[in-house]
């Protein structure tokens, strides 16, 4: 077929960011996809809590602490988060790599405390329906926030490289600022099933 | 088949292991029911089939001349027809949705059963246990129940291991039984009859042989044969039963079956205080005969391989007097 | 620093067309070498590979389902004995759901969403190819064990506890677990792709409204991707948790429920259906309009009943649980909204319909097809309607009525489309039209063989024999229609076979197809057959539903994209009004080597819980190379 030129498209940028921007979209959907999962989880332990006759069986409700401190960390950690995805919004090369090496800590710290949350369950995996379900949950979300602490960790010594000062790495800066985000707030839902509702 | 359920004897010596198993043929209160509601469902969903073949048919070969791609009356005439076609698709949906719950309503057991049986399904045989507020008149069998024609047999269904499904077509349809929970059939034999039915969920290696018969007869021959399936298990007087007898208790198989009245008492295979009386082995693979007794002891992984019973190592001798006592537990 | 770049920097303003595809070659053609091959992430040649795989895993799937209809063409046969039937029938469920419908349906979407929506490369390439190499892993997971004797012999749905680890012996059950998570993870991965594809990668103009049905289709089916495979994910895990380390998910005795298993499964089971069934009416919704020469009647309507379609697929999921003893509230609702599907099914049967009877048809292979097409689905649908009621079900459920019913949906609903969609689109994959004659032939044979072999088992069904039983007594009324059905299958598969062969032969000396053989309306249609690595020379810009019947010789572009680099535009959501020029992702062997690493942890993983530890460190270490800037144009901004 012949072409017939409507568009001149070269005034465009060479790289959308926020929601022009591809990755933006694929971080989203995959934050659908552990979204689900972390639904599905909750689910089980709900359905399992409603075939118990007691909830929690024959253990008392895990210790507050320990989850209730790395709570109170993640809720924090996302006033950083959300400056680096600022700085990284407006260039800001040097802030933006201070941001990332707090923002590193931030993901260590709660590997630190979620290895006392596992023993202030009361009970171990292969115990009953009730442990298993309780460590998945965990577990689950462990491996969340090492995938996000690996990403961090990465990005923060690119942004000391030469490939640093690019678009491309503050879009990707931003992406996982949300990822972030999304694995404190998965986080609340948990807390509250893990934590409060054998309270309730 | 049909015929054959009138006479019952007739039945069993002509189809040795056979009876009827098939949701058409049905002559229990609910599988009456669910073969109208099939003979319903399957007939309005044919003169559906029919109307829209009707219609493909009409669409590919009718005449097409001069007509304008564009039209907007035929458009409009086409966007009401499909909208018809919709709102009427709602309308047998809607229709067939209330037969189904009807149906489901007529099924229901809520008036209190004649008798209660319970089932514990296991790889790959059917443990049936009349229960009784008297314990010492409950009693076990396998792979066969007897009901009496008309009344309300109430069916508690559990497994032992996984998860199987209790099927007697020509009675009702089926039911899971599935490891920690209960479930509850009812069974209405209307005609006496020998219904086959077998498991209808994967269940492992032998799902393929795992078949129970009802046998629903009149109350009278209910009693009796519940009567005599009371009864503590035959002590034998001929010298080869004796030596079967003796064989049995000395052997392995006494640590896994049951016959009441004497010191076997495992419980992990058939109760078999009656094996005699039951016409197949073996959850339906092979008709009862002496023969086929010996057949089975002799080596039950050919026959059905995979299933719990062990090969025991016994002479010719042996296996025939093992067979001979067995045969004799009436 | 974005102005100063542009200005030295290629692009497609005033080259003529020849010099303008030789050097949009140079930038998007891969290298012709092994490690080339290996790197490729064309998202043409990923889709070439997915669905010649998927449909070598269609013959040894249908090598099986012939296996299974010799040892039952009579009773007591001692053809295949029980452990190998046991294995072979949840083989031929497993690799036909998870290794051939669902990959080749996704393959299809990874070859002709990208070229439907005009753009050069599906989003993410790399993540496509890993999915290819994932999926390709899982497969041959599969199979090794099979002809290792140590298959999955738990049924395609592996209820537990048969599965568990009282009653699941060896490691035949954690194949099917882990197979699970090699196909799941590659078919996430492509639904991700597909949704961005769709939603900021069409061509300029082509507003919601104006997306082809195929598209519409595959986005439906790759939201409920996302939505239902994480729960199968989530469920082999556990089942090899609770086989490998004693989690109690599954063991009554302990607080756990072998009922949860099964909402589980069939929370993604019944959508799975659905996975498989959209794209199929897509490409009906595409072929049809073609050989009517009529656009389709009732697009927006087609495209709710699609998009409700994949919202009640997630309502049904208990009606696979009839018999399991349900309080009365829930088999009513689920019989209700397990008819209410009919609707939207019906809508789109409807359109087709009245489409068929505005247009003009012309009987070519793949019209023919869709035919069939109707004529079994309606069939399959109906059964649907009837297994829907709860008393119904009772009788039928677990029988070969069942059996019957889903191979009308699956092969009637779904593999008749997906061969119209080949007869379609070959001329546009290879360069080369497939015979007629032979097309004939294999429709005629595939159409009456599989009538033959399916429509008995209905009364199979009815007439109280199980599914899944390896064998039969001879004294069961069966032996008739037994023998019957497995004649017939080999009327089937010689359909088959003449469609192979067709392909085969059409593949290397089937008659040049040129641009648009078939006079069609969608964007694929307007380049080259096969087309170039770059998809469109220049950007077509989309001013209507069916851009190429708007009566002009004319497809308007876009200009201004650089060639120098791999670049596709970006656009918004809603309207498609293009935001950005982006980079698309050179060729890369990183993939690969993050789905071996993948592969090593999953495997390693059916035999020590260690593997999720130390798996991960080499995944993580590709996937660093995977995404670590190169200083190449690409990496511009």
């Amino acid at each position: 077929m012949k072409e017939q030129p409507v568009l001149d498209v070269s005034k465009l940028p060479l790289h959308g960011m926020g929601i022009a921007s591809p990755a933006w979209w694929g971080t989203c959907t995959f934050m659908l996809i552990e979204g689900s999962a972390f639904g599905l989880a909750i689910a089980v332990y709900f359905y399992l809590m409603s075939l118990a006759p007691h909830w929690p069986p024959d253990v008392p409700p895990p210790d507050l602490f320990a989850g209730t401190c790395l709570t109170v960390l993640l809720l924090a950690s996302v006033v950083p988060n959300v400056l680096v995805s600022r700085w990284a919004q407006q260039r800001k090369l040097g802030k933006v790599r201070i941001g990332l090496v707090v923002m590193s800590l931030c993901g260590i710290a709660p590997l630190a405390l979620r290895i006392f949350e596992f023993p202030a369950q009361h009970v171990n995996w292969d115990e009953s329906a009730y442990g298993s379900i309780v460590w998945t949950i965990l577990g689950l979300h462990t491996v969340h926030i090492i995938t996000d602490l690996i990403d961090t960790l990465v990005l923060a010594c690119l942004m000391f490289t030469r490939h640093g000062d690019n678009t491309r790495r503050y879009g990707d800066v931003e992406d996982n600022a949300l990822y972030w985000n999304f694995v404190v707030i998965a986080w609340l839902p948990l807390y509250a099933c893990i934590y409060w509702v054998p309270r309730l | 088949m049909k015929t054959a359920a009138i006479s019952l004897p007739l039945l069993l010596l002509l189809s040795g292991c056979g009876g009827v198993q098939s949701a058409l043929d049905a002559h229990g209160q609910t599988a009456i029911l669910l073969k109208s509601l099939i003979i319903f469902v399957v007939a309005t969903c044919f003169v559906v089939w029919i109307i829209v073949m009707l219609v493909l048919i009409w669409s590919l070969m009718r005449r097409r001349d001069g007509q304008a791609a564009d039209d907007r009356s035929l458009h409009r005439r086409i966007t009401i027809a499909v909208s018809g076609a919709v709102a009427a698709t709602a309308l047998i949906i809607s229709g067939l949705t209330i037969a189904s719950f009807y149906t489901t309503r007529g099924l229901d057991p809520a008036r209190d059963p004649d008798m209660t049986i319970r089932v514990r399904a296991q790889q790959w045989w059917w443990q049936f246990i009349y229960e009784d507020a008297d314990p010492a008149q409950s009693f076990h069998t396998a792979n066969e129940i007897h009901i009496p024609v008309g009344k309300a047999v109430r069916v508690r269904l559990e497994s032992s291991d996984v998860i199987h499904s209790f099927w007697v077509p020509s009675l009702a349809g089926k039911q899971d039984l599935i490891p920690g929970r209960e479930n509850v059939l009812t069974l209405r034999a209307e005609r006496p009859g020998v219904y086959r039915g077998q498991c209808a969920e994967f269940c492992g290696l032998q799902h393929s042989h795992m078949a129970l018969f009802v046998i629903a007869e009149d109350e009278e021959s209910y009693r009796q044969w519940a009567s005599a399936q009371r009864k503590e298990g035959l002590q034998p007087r001929e010298p080869e039963i004796v030596a079967g007898k003796a064989l049995f208790m000395a052997r392995q198989c006494a640590a896994c079956h049951t016959i009441r009245g004497t010191e076997a008492s495992g419980t992990t295979g058939p109760d078999l205080t009656h094996i005699g009386s039951r016409h197949t082995i073996a959850a339906g693979l092979l008709e009862n005969t002496r023969g086929s007794l010996a057949a089975w002891i002799a080596d039950p992984q050919t026959l059905k391989p995979g299933n719990n019973m062990p090969i025991v190592p016994l002479s010719a001798d042996e296996l025939r007097q093992i067979s001979a006592y067995m045969d004799s537990l009436k | 620093m974005t102005t100063e770049r542009r200005s030295s920097a290629a692009t497609d303003v005033d080259l003529d067309d020849a010099e303008l595809d030789r050097q949009l070659d140079r930038t998007w053609a891969g290298r012709t070498s092994f490690w080339g091959a290996i790197a490729a992430v064309d998202h043409k040649v990923i889709a070439r590979r997915y669905i010649v795989t998927a449909f070598v895993f269609l013959i040894l799937g249908g090598m099986l389902a012939l296996a299974m209809r010799i040892q039952l063409a009579q009773p007591e046969a001692r053809f295949i004995n029980a452990d190998r039937y046991n294995q072979i029938f949840t083989m031929h469920g497993s690799n036909m759901m998870f290794l051939f419908a669902v990959p080749v349906m996704e393959a299809m979407a990874v070859y002709l969403v990208p070229l439907m929506v005009g753009t050069r490369n599906i989003a993410f390439p790399r993540l496509n190819a890993f999915s290819y190499w994932v999926f390709l892993a899982g497969g041959i997971l599969l199979w090794i064990s099979f002809a290792l004797d140590t298959a999955p012999d738990v049924g395609w749905f592996a209820y537990v506890p048969l599965s568990g680890p009282e009653y699941g012996s060896g490691k035949r059950a954690d194949v099917w677990a882990q197979m699970i998570t090699f196909t799941e993870l590659s078919a996430l991965a492509v639904a991700v792709e597909i949704v961005v594809t769709v939603l900021k990668q069409r061509a300029p103009g082509m507003s919601l409204d104006r997306i082809p049905l195929l598209v519409w289709s595959m986005l439906v089916m790759a939201f409920v991707v996302i939505m239902a495979m994480p729960a199968i994910m989530f469920e082999s895990s556990t089942l090899i948790m609770d086989r490998l380390v004693g989690t109690q998910f599954y063991n009554p005795a302990e607080g756990g429920d072998v009922l949860l298993w099964q909402h589980l499964f069939w929370f993604f089971g019944h959508p799975e259906v659905y996975i498989i069934f959209l794209p199929a009416v897509g490409m009906v919704s595409t072929i049809l309009p073609t050989f009517v020469q009529r656009p389709i009647f009732g697009y927006l309507p087609v495209v709710m009943a699609l998009i409700a379609t994949g919202v009640l697929a997630f309502g049904l999921w208990v009606h696979h649980m009839f018999v399991i003893g349900l309080p009365r509230l829930a088999e009513s609702f689920f019989t209700a909204s397990s008819m209410a599907i009919a609707i939207p099914a019906g809508v789109q049967i409807f359109c087709w319909l009245a489409t068929l009877w505005a247009g003009r048809p012309i009987f070519k292979t793949p019209l023919l097809f869709v035919i069939g097409f109707i004529i079994t689905f309606v069939i399959g649908g109906l059964t649907g309607v009837m297994v829907a009621s709860v008393p119904f079900d009772a009788q039928v459920h677990d029988t070969y009525f069942v059996v019957a019913h889903f191979h009308y949906v699956l092969i009637g609903g779904a593999v008749f489309p997906l061969i119209a969609g080949i007869y379609y689109w070959f001329p546009k994959m290879t360069g080369r039209m497939m015979s007629e004659r032979l097309g004939q032939w294999s429709f005629w044979l595939i159409f009456v063989g599989f009538n033959l072999t399916f429509f008995p088992m209905h009364i199979l069904g009815l007439q109280g024999m199980p599914r899944r039983i390896y064998t039969y007594q001879p004294e069961m009324p069966w032996g008739g229609l037994n023998l019957f059905i497995s004649l017939s299958a080999v009327i089937l598969f010689s359909g088959f076979l003449v469609f192979f062969i067709d392909v085969a032969r059409s593949w290397s000396a089937g008659r040049p197809a040129g641009q648009n053989p078939w006079n069609a309306s969608t964007l694929e249609w307007a380049m080259n057959s096969p087309p170039p690595p770059y998809n469109f020379r220049r950007i077509p810009v989309v001013d209507a539903r069916d851009p190429l019947w708007c009566g002009s010789d004319e497809l308007p572009v876009a200009s201004g994209l650089r060639t120098d680099r791999r670049e596709l535009l970006i656009s918004s959501v809603v309207e498609a009004l293009p935001e950005a020029r982006e980079s698309s992702p050179r060729d890369s062997v990183w993939p690969f080597w993050a789905a071996i690493a993948t592969s090593i942890m999953l495997i390693w993983s059916i035999f020590s819980p260690w593997a999720i530890v130390w798996g991960s460190i080499p995944i993580a270490i590709t996937l660093i190379g995977w995404f670590w800037p190169k200083g190449i144009a690409e990496d511009e901004s």
